[in-house]
């Protein structure tokens, strides 16, 4: 038997780059990335997922995790996804996707993928910003919530409600699995990475779209510091955003 | 004598000069390098009672300019390479349905989602129309943080005369620059605009629309548009032209490379050169008639250009094969230095 | 030594460079304000694109008493450099006979100058924390570089503090005032 010294206990998920990350401190990017590499790993996916990448933050993907990529353009990465997996059914195609990508510039196509029945994984990051162009509203802004582009605060009568992206493409019969997670503690790491795998199988069990919305935060944006950050999450987001899996038919 | 002025960076001059020129309605989606332009009239524009609002998308930002255009208000969007591409659509609806608005392009590098540096990679785009049908935009191209303010207002009073979408035509660096500027009050808004949707009381109802379906009725229209662009050409052409009578050489830029220009030209004359310099400023209409005229006395043109050779196709079209042509190139978001175009023009001359 | 007073010869350029937090981006809208209110023509660029990344900062200054062409130059006639990086950096492209001021606070190694260049060491930090603000480096820097090059009239820099600094900072006004004086006297009382 091994000694305990030999075993190894943990390591790094195989399909993440051994390459430092570069977001901002407090980000939940870097958390998310590490999820769909676990998920990648697996599920044994690694020489056959294909990574659609949104504009925004997440535009980097590529540099950290080991696997084909396609970046698209904003807001199409379901239809560029669509076209793929069209192409080539053995790929397991995801996008990877920020609120105004998603849900913003990008609400037709990810509703028709939906609709469609695709068979593909939406990983979607909910900051509840914009955070690469600096702070600007995002459809999935709190209320009352101070942005560059909203600086009394988002005014629901003006700037209209909060998106909930993971109810509405629940309701759409071409969706197999839709759940919404969140990265502010442990616990809800632990389930976020379930939630993500179990959005992976949806596809390879052909049972349709599988989509997971990650709350994350965004310290440099929201002005607050990583701490403030995790309890912007819980005490603001959550609410609004009410975790759970909301559909599961796979 | 020391004039009042801001120092102001050169998109917010732009958003200044807008509401200066009586804008009251914006709508557009956040890309780098412009956000400065809806950051600030976030919180501009309810300020003065007007409309700020953030859109989905440029492709839906488009068409809210042309509802509120359609509704005869002094509309505008801004945007980069990339959200300009999505709004061609509506520009070609606007342009058919004779609808007056300012777009603003903030260029970055390109194709597709480039980088943020600057780069004058989008001429074509902006003066070949851009979507699809025979129009063009009105296109202006300040080459200082004071034109990024003054022309906004020339601009909405160029699309209001010709009823025709106008654009600026701007860059990374004019975008991030600051400068002394002198802020005027020129309202641009026209007495009254017979087409505008206002509700037909006391009056027949009016119909902004772009389709012609009717024998003969389209033909009709695209002459119709074929000659306010030559009423265009003919009036509103606005170039900056120092030329030497004496020279071998005109040196031909645009926008914020035309800054560039000027320092190296400046210091080849103080070294002696008889060297010419020629920025249009309107790039549709072009000045052909000024550059033909340049190229007759001067023989030789270097076009220095941020990309890989757009304003010289339009060079070449005016001087029809009068004299010679050159060209330097500077694309991808390299910034020329003066340095650069001077050994340039050295070349040239020997 | 003088660089340029009341001359109309050509643009005088300089780039000050740091990392990003530095308050180098203001110092140079700083500068440029006050050449503006001074008469002069003036263009402040802030660095763009990749040398954005990586955590450092930087501006070009340009002024002249003609309107300005390039805000951008190859060549500038000073350098401000308040990290070692932005000296390594900048440094190397000064005009000949050009200026260069380091923070000394931070820069110890001093750079081999290859033309004729008038380096001076300022102090920046510790001025700073003698003149009550130790986050104030930039503006003692800035101070020493207007006793250094009598660009502006100085009097004319402090009236306009209050106009430069928007309504909400308007208690700052006496730090910066004393920060400039602290890094002028530095350099006055070298000579």
């Amino acid at each position: 038997m091994p000694k305990l010294k030999d075993r190894k206990l943990y390591s790094p998920p195989r399909s993440l780059k051994d390459k430092l990350f570069h977001f901002c401190p407090g980000c939940h990017h870097g958390l998310a990335h590490q999820l769909v590499a676990r998920a990648i790993d697996d599920l044994n996916l690694a020489k056959r997922a294909v990574g659609v990448i949104g504009v925004g933050c997440g535009v980097f993907l590529y540099d950290y995790i080991n696997i084909d990529c396609c970046e698209a353009p904003h807001g199409r990465a379901p239809a560029v996804a669509t076209g793929i997996k069209r192409a080539d059914p053995e790929l397991a195609v995801f996008t990877y996707q920020g609120d105004g990508d998603l849900a913003a510039i990008g609400t037709s196509e990810i509703l028709h993928a939906a609709n469609r029945k695709e068979n593909i994984t939406i990983i979607f990051i909910n900051n509840s910003i914009y955070g690469m162009t600096g702070g600007q509203m995002a459809p999935t802004t709190l209320p009352g919530q101070k942005t560059t582009t909203t600086p009394s605060g988002r005014s629901t009568d003006k700037e209209g409600f909060p998106l909930k992206m993971a109810e509405l493409l629940a309701t759409f019969e071409g969706t197999a699995f839709s759940a919404r997670a969140s990265l502010h503690n442990a616990r809800e790491i632990k389930k976020a990475e379930n939630a993500v795998k179990r959005a992976f199988l949806a596809q390879l069990n052909n049972k349709g779209m599988g989509i997971v919305e990650l709350l994350s935060a965004c310290p440099t944006n929201w002005q607050l510091s990583p701490e403030e950050s995790l309890k912007q999450i819980t005490n603001s987001m959550i609410p609004n955003f009410p975790l759970g899996i909301i559909k599961d038919t796979i | 004598m020391i004039r009042d002025k801001e120092l102001l960076k050169g998109n917010i001059a732009l958003a200044r000069g807008a509401i200066d020129a009586g804008c009251r309605h914006y709508f557009g989606y956040p890309i780098t390098p412009q956000n400065d332009i809806p950051e600030y009239l976030s919180a501009a524009l309810p300020s003065v009672n007007g409309v700020f609002l953030q859109a989905e998308s440029e492709l839906a930002a488009i068409n809210m300019v042309l509802g509120a255009a359609a509704a005869g208000k002094m509309a505008m969007t801004s945007s980069s390479g990339p959200g300009i591409s999505l709004m061609q659509e509506g520009l070609s609806y606007m342009a058919g349905s004779e609808l007056p608005a300012l777009i603003v392009n903030i260029s970055r590098s390109g194709p597709g989602l480039g980088g943020i540096a600057p780069t004058q990679g989008d001429y074509f785009q902006a003066t070949r129309g851009g979507g699809h049908g025979d129009y063009r935009l009105i296109v202006l191209a300040p080459n200082s943080v004071q034109e990024m303010y003054s022309l906004a207002g020339e601009a909405f009073r160029l699309a209001i005369k010709y009823r025709n979408p106008a654009m600026i035509l701007g860059d990374a660096i004019l975008g991030q620059m600051k400068e002394p500027v002198v802020i005027e009050n020129k309202i641009a808004r026209p007495q009254e605009q017979d087409w505008a949707l206002t509700g037909a009381k006391g009056r027949n109802p009016r119909l902004i629309k772009s389709l012609f379906l009717a024998d003969g009725e389209m033909e009709a229209h695209n002459w119709k548009l074929y000659n306010k662009y030559k009423l265009l050409k003919r009036n509103e052409v606005r170039v900056e032209i120092d030329c030497p009578d004496k020279s071998n050489l005109t040196v031909v830029a645009f926008g914020s490379c035309s800054r560039i220009v000027r320092t190296a030209v400046d210091r080849a004359r103080s070294r002696g050169y008889s060297i010419g310099f020629f920025r249009p400023i309107t790039l549709f209409p072009f000045p052909e008639n000024e550059i033909l005229a340049a190229v007759k006395s001067t023989e030789n043109l270097l076009v220095v250009e941020m990309n890989t050779g757009q304003m010289i196709d339009d060079v070449r079209l005016a001087t029809n094969g009068i004299g010679n042509i050159f060209f330097s190139g500077y694309p991808g978001g390299t910034i020329p230095t003066p340095e650069q175009v001077e050994d340039k023009i050295m070349d040239i001359l020997q | 030594m003088i660089f340029y007073k009341g001359s109309d010869n050509m643009d005088f350029s300089v780039i000050i460079s740091g990392f990003g937090g530095q308050g180098v981006l203001m110092m140079g809208e700083l500068l440029a304000y006050c050449a503006m209110k001074s008469g002069m023509n003036v263009t402040w660029m802030p660095a763009y694109g990749v040398e954005m990344r990586g955590g450092s900062a930087n501006c070009t200054v340009v002024l002249s008493q003609k309107p300005i062409g390039a805000p951008l130059t190859g060549t500038p006639d000073a350098v401000i450099a308040m990290s070692e990086p932005a000296m390594n950096k900048f440094a190397a492209r000064l005009q000949p006979e050009g200026l260069l001021m380091i923070n000394s606070s931070l820069i110890n190694n001093e750079q081999q100058p290859v033309k004729k260049i008038k380096t001076v060491k300022v102090p920046a930090g510790e001025l700073a924390a003698a003149a009550g603000n130790e986050k104030m480096a930039n503006l003692t820097m800035l101070g020493a570089f207007f006793a250094e090059t009598n660009i502006i009239d100085y009097n004319e820099v402090t009236s306009q503090i209050a106009s430069f600094l928007p309504a909400h900072k308007k208690e700052l006004v006496v730090g910066f005032k004393k920060a400039l004086h602290q890094g002028k006297h530095f350099v006055d009382s070298q000579l």
